[in-house]
């Protein structure tokens, strides 16, 4: 294994660490003054769920917390100018990720965030699950991509 | 009143974590997909978000398990669940391939959107077309 060090510079790492260390602060916070877990995808799958099923129950705490997140770049971009976004995907690749991810984090009940920042905080074996199967299987993904048929980054 | 401040924290808990993701580089899908390929030159930095995030996670959802309700009052409303099955496990499986496919996943999919940035709307609304059809399909299996 060789590391990237053009990628993974000093600043790189110090503001991954910062940005982590506000995301579980983040998740923290949430849980302490709604009692919730700030799931990405357990929260906008709710509200697609209630959509669906045509009921408003706990609907405004979940729109809340994504408008915070929609909005944060608009914050962001009061004050700095957004890091550069370098795109791995075409239309398609967009397109068929967006639907599996949709659909296997609605199954798994979680993502990223809820599994992986609030569920492996809370030191849950069924979240350590998760992370493991859906991390291994983005690398063999990746892997298949990028070395075998040669169509990413 | 209390619900007026159940939505204030909960857009505050939303624009933290979305600052977050910006800084942290989760919202860069060439960043993530470096730290995805474990077999080209391998970009540690998300390793470094998630140990960040555990760091806080930890140690606040530690001073949470004392609290009997949360600041607002209300009962904490946290996953019981413990059950390991097939369904967590394809589930996982299949975000993971759409994750490694777009380099993105659902919380940074929506930052891209905020940003308006045309990969992040065509992102979004295929993620919300994933997941209506989980709930139509889940609807119709129980009510046939």
């Amino acid at each position: 294994m060789t590391i990237d060090w053009q990628a993974f510079t000093w600043v790189a790492a110090i503001s991954a660490l910062l940005g982590g260390f506000m995301i579980g602060l983040a998740a923290v916070w949430l849980a302490w003054t709604n009692g919730r877990i700030a799931g990405i995808s357990g929260i906008l799958g709710h509200l697609v769920e209630l959509l669906v099923q045509q009921k408003r129950e706990h609907f405004g705490w979940r729109v809340a917390f994504l408008v915070g997140l929609i909005g944060a770049p608009l914050v962001w971009m009061a004050f700095a100018t957004l890091p550069e976004t370098i795109q791995q995907s075409g239309t398609l690749g967009l397109v068929v990720g967006g639907l599996l991810v949709g659909l296997g984090t609605r199954y798994a009940n979680g993502c990223t965030s809820g599994h992986g920042i609030c569920g492996l905080s809370r030191f849950s074996l069924r979240s350590l699950t998760a992370v493991c199967s859906f991390m291994g299987s983005a690398m063999v993904t990746v892997y298949v991509l990028r070395h075998l048929l040669g169509v990413q980054g | 009143m209390n619900r007026g401040w159940q939505w204030i924290t909960a857009g505050l808990a939303g624009l933290l974590l979305g600052l977050g993701l910006i800084l942290s580089g989760m919202a860069n899908p060439a960043k993530v997909v470096g730290f995805l390929d474990v077999a080209g030159p391998w970009d540690p930095s998300l390793g470094l978000v998630m140990g960040g995030g555990l760091v806080a996670g930890s140690i606040g959802f530690a001073l949470l398990k004392k609290q009997p309700t949360t600041l607002l009052g209300e009962p904490l409303n946290l996953p019981t669940s413990r059950k390991i099955d097939l369904r967590l496990i394809m589930g996982s499986v299949l975000f993971g391939i759409g994750w490694g496919i777009s380099g993105i996943c659902p919380g940074p999919g929506l930052v891209l959107l905020g940003a308006g940035i045309p990969e992040g709307v065509i992102y979004i609304a295929s993620l919300l077309v994933g997941m209506a059809l989980y709930s139509v399909i889940e609807k119709l299996r129980h009510n046939p």
